[in-house]
């Protein structure tokens, strides 16, 4: 049993400008869980991708079942026993679940695969490890909790005894996060040793063995689920102390000033993905939408800010009708929007930051002046906007793409913010950003709320909206199932309706 | 395909047999010449057609194949010219095809060109080269392939002709466009290929090469094209003459959307276009409008139009998902 899995030993990675990976040890035995535990850009990621033969570190080496290693790609590390659940999912779509677990290892008769024999032993394997999934559905039409299983069945086909998984909750609602934590430790039994990545503290606790703490790619901590505390390991993470819940007062619920009846709207591919959605949200409250990913938030958000047609139903801001009007007509009633790609929608990469600071308004007096930006008058807000927001950048005339994740997000808030709003829409704000900019965002998102604005706040992160809602809505498949009170909610009550069961 | 879809096949199908049956029975000869020209369209659009799927089941968009057609024409015709053998042409045919399609692969994969730019160098450079070396004064000196009867199938009124009395590429194309469909839907080598035509990042963690397999794919389809090029030289016309392809490589596209970028539903989709330009042969052979024949000419690229915008309507025909985009690794 004091076999060694797996083991990476004073590995370092380097990027042009970044150390991913500055002399990390890590170790795993058979049947143990390690959760690597960091913050987005603590390099857990690297770290990972180097075991998994994607990336050569630049020194320091591998060591895969006592012996040590040369991976020359992800295929030497498959045959060697290590497989991966990446965070975003690799599989091909429109192909059978069967198809993509074997994928690259097909079975063969008289030339051709033999989709028969392949069938039968992944109907084996998931009913030896509690992982029921149809065989012959296509990838594309399942939920994505059945598209993990058929991940880590990609993994178990290929006979792996090491299992990386990259943040493999963030898409799951809390149940099905509870049954992937049972799975998992049921194949510990089985001897396979698992690689955990994730920044959710509760989860490290639940299921870990060891712990490893990575901060600015470098481990910082180890230590064992007995030993440690949520704050504990938040501290770790974060290298100062830092305030795990949102202080704040019991909202003031005023008149209503989003309305939202009987919403329709379709999604990319034209399938119906709000549907008939009911919901308002008044000035002074914040309302939170959760939900897994996918279930029609982004449609519901797309449509309430222009950026996308509704089929039927109403969107009434301040009593004023807005469905299907433009982004611009939004914004001009007074609408915030902190959107959920932000490199998509939230931000121009190769624009300056101070250009960006104005993109909601740079048409306007005092930006412009009959057509013709004035240089000064932008320059001067943006810096207003990077001193009040701790937007961290050498000045104001750089490139927003040269900004870390954190700091384009606060550059984007201090955007919306920086105009008395009426009604904020933020779509997922904290999103792969650092724990001290979280910190900062949830508090300005606050401060909005007291200062009467009505807020929608959507969120894939369950505690994000536990800890900043007055009132919880939960999506599921584009029906809204219900509309909470924050303060009788919980992880429970809201994760059923998150998968769809009422009552 | 859903049941409502395959209803309605089978119903097209049904009337269509009616219909020929009824023309036959009216006028014999021509219809028997009309369906046979058919055919004979058709082959040359469908080995187009195989040449793009597999190309775009692999994610590599391919506008190149009327270049490659034309290319490989040039070469089959003057080496059976110089050695006075077809076989040695259709050779020469199908491994400038090759060449073109390794070509292709070389500016679309290897060098990350944007694959419609890279498809227009080729249609470019063969218009170009063949024009300027073709030379008038040479002929094929040989009689073109000529037809082969399969025996008492041949006999079969109507089918037996249109089907069974053909040319050696011909037959070659049918039985191709059989392995090319077991290829792909059932072999490794196809399910890899449709994987990283839909998703090259899931192939390549699976430790699938993703650009080597892209490189062979397009490389072998230009194969495909080579042979319609010999094709179209030593079986369908006899000689080469300039840029006779004539819009044939991208008709061949149309077809392939058309048929799903699968074998079976592209050559459904080539015989359609082919009886459109069958159609048209006989109708300006026999001048039986008095409209000028440009306008007959037409013909079947405005089905091309409609068919390609109508078929959107038909309902869902999704492109492979990485179609038209480089990979890059990690």
């Amino acid at each position: 049993m004091t076999e060694l899995l797996l083991a990476a030993r004073n590995v370092t990675k380097r990027f042009p400008g970044v150390l991913a990976n500055d002399d990390v040890s890590v170790e795993l035995r058979p049947g143990r869980i390690l959760a690597l535990l960091g913050e987005n850009g603590a390099g857990k990621s690297t770290l990972v991708n180097v075991l998994f033969g994607m990336y050569r570190p630049d020194g320091g080496e591998i060591v895969i079942k006592d012996e040590i290693v040369d991976l020359r790609g992800p295929d030497d590390a498959i045959s060697r026993g290590i497989g991966m659940v990446h965070q975003h999912f690799q599989l091909v779509p429109p192909m059978s679940v069967v198809e993509n677990i074997v994928l690259g290892a097909e079975p063969t008769k008289l030339g051709l695969v033999d989709l028969d024999e392949a069938r039968v032993r992944v109907v084996e394997l998931s009913e030896r490890y509690g992982l029921e999934v149809d065989p012959d559905a296509l990838v594309e039409d399942l939920p994505v909790g059945m598209q993990q299983r058929v991940e880590i069945l990609k993994a178990l086909y290929r006979n792996a005894d090491v299992l990386i998984l990259d943040e493999p909750t963030g898409v799951l609602t809390p149940q099905e996060a509870d049954h992937l934590l049972r799975v998992l430790r049921g194949l510990t039994e089985s001897g396979v040793g698992i690689v955990f990545i994730t920044h959710k503290l509760r989860e490290v606790l639940a299921i870990a063995d060891d712990i490893v703490v990575l901060r600015a790619g470098r481990v910082v901590g180890a230590t064992t689920p007995t030993q440690a505390t949520e704050t504990g390991l938040a501290e770790m993470m974060v290298g100062r102390s830092v305030a795990l819940r949102v202080e704040k007062t019991v909202a003031q619920p005023g008149d209503v000033v989003l309305q939202v009846k009987d919403l329709k709207v379709d999604d990319d591919r034209g399938q119906l993905a709000v549907d008939g959605v009911n919901l308002q949200v008044r000035s002074g409250e914040i309302l939170g939408v959760a939900g897994v990913e996918g279930n029609g938030q982004r449609e519901l958000v797309e449509a309430i800010t222009g950026l996308r047609h509704t089929s039927a139903g109403e969107i009434t801001i301040n009593g004023e009708s807005l469905a299907n009007s433009s982004t611009r007509q939004v914004a001009q009633t007074g609408v915030g929007h902190i959107p959920e790609d932000r490199e998509k929608h939230g931000i121009v990469a190769v624009y300056s930051l101070a250009e960006n600071s104005v993109l909601n308004r740079y048409y306007r007096q005092p930006f412009s002046n009959r057509g013709i930006m004035r240089r000064e008058v932008i320059h001067e807000h943006a810096e207003a906007v990077v001193d009040e927001f701790d937007v961290r950048t050498p000045n104001v005339t750089v490139s927003v793409s040269s900004l870390s994740g954190g700091n384009k997000q606060k550059l984007i808030v201090g955007r919306e913010f920086s105009e008395d709003i009426e009604l904020l829409v933020a779509a997922q704000p904290t999103r792969g950003i650092d724990i001290g900019a979280i910190e900062f965002i949830h508090r300005r998102i606050v401060e909005q709320r007291d200062r009467g604005a009505a807020v929608l706040l959507v969120s894939a992160e369950l505690d994000e909206i536990l800890s900043l809602a007055d009132r919880i809505a939960v999506l599921y498949d584009g029906k809204l199932m219900g509309v909470l009170k924050a303060s009788l909610a919980n992880r429970e009550s809201v994760g059923l309706l998150m998968a769809g069961i009422t009552g | 395909m859903k049941p409502r879809q395959r209803q309605l096949l089978w119903i097209a199908a049904a009337v269509i047999v009616a219909l020929i049956w009824g023309f036959y029975s009216a006028d014999g000869p021509q219809t028997t010449a009309v369906l046979a020209g058919t055919v004979r369209a058709a082959t040359l659009l469908a080995l187009g057609a195989m040449c793009g799927m597999i190309g775009e089941r692999s994610g590599i968009v391919n506008i190149g194949i009327e270049g490659q057609f034309l290319m490989s024409a040039f070469f089959a015709f003057t080496v059976t010219s110089m050695t006075g053998s077809l076989f040695m042409g259709t050779i020469a045919g199908v491994a400038t095809g090759l060449t073109m399609g390794w070509l292709l692969a070389a500016m679309a994969v290897g060098l990350k060109v944007d694959q419609i730019i890279a498809g227009t160098v080729l249609n470019i450079a063969a218009l170009g080269l063949t024009s300027f070396f073709y030379d008038r004064s040479r002929s094929l000196g040989v009689t073109k392939y000529t037809n082969i009867d399969l025996g008492p199938l041949a006999d079969i009124p109507l089918v037996g002709t249109v089907f069974f009395s053909r040319p050696p590429i011909t037959y070659l194309t049918m039985a191709l466009l059989v392995v090319v469909h077991i290829a792909l839907f059932r072999s490794v080598w196809g399910m890899r290929t449709r994987a990283i035509g839909e998703h090259p990042g899931a192939a390549d963690t699976v430790g699938i090469d993703v650009l080597r397999l892209r490189y062979l794919n397009v490389t072998l389809a230009g194969g495909f094209a080579g042979l319609g090029g010999s094709y179209l030289a030593l079986e369908a016309v006899g000689t080469f003459s300039r840029a006779m392809s004539g819009g044939r490589g991208f008709l061949a596209l149309a077809v392939m959307i058309f048929g799903r970028r699968t074998p079976f539903g592209a050559y459904a989709a080539a015989l359609v276009f082919g009886f459109t330009t069958a159609l048209q042969n006989q109708f300006q052979l026999k001048n039986t409008f008095d409209i000028p024949p440009q306008f007959v000419g037409m013909l079947p690229f405005v089905v091309t139009i409609v068919v390609v915008a109508l078929s959107g309507l038909v309902g869902s025909m999704r492109d492979p998902a990485a179609l038209g985009q480089t990979y890059e690794k990690g």
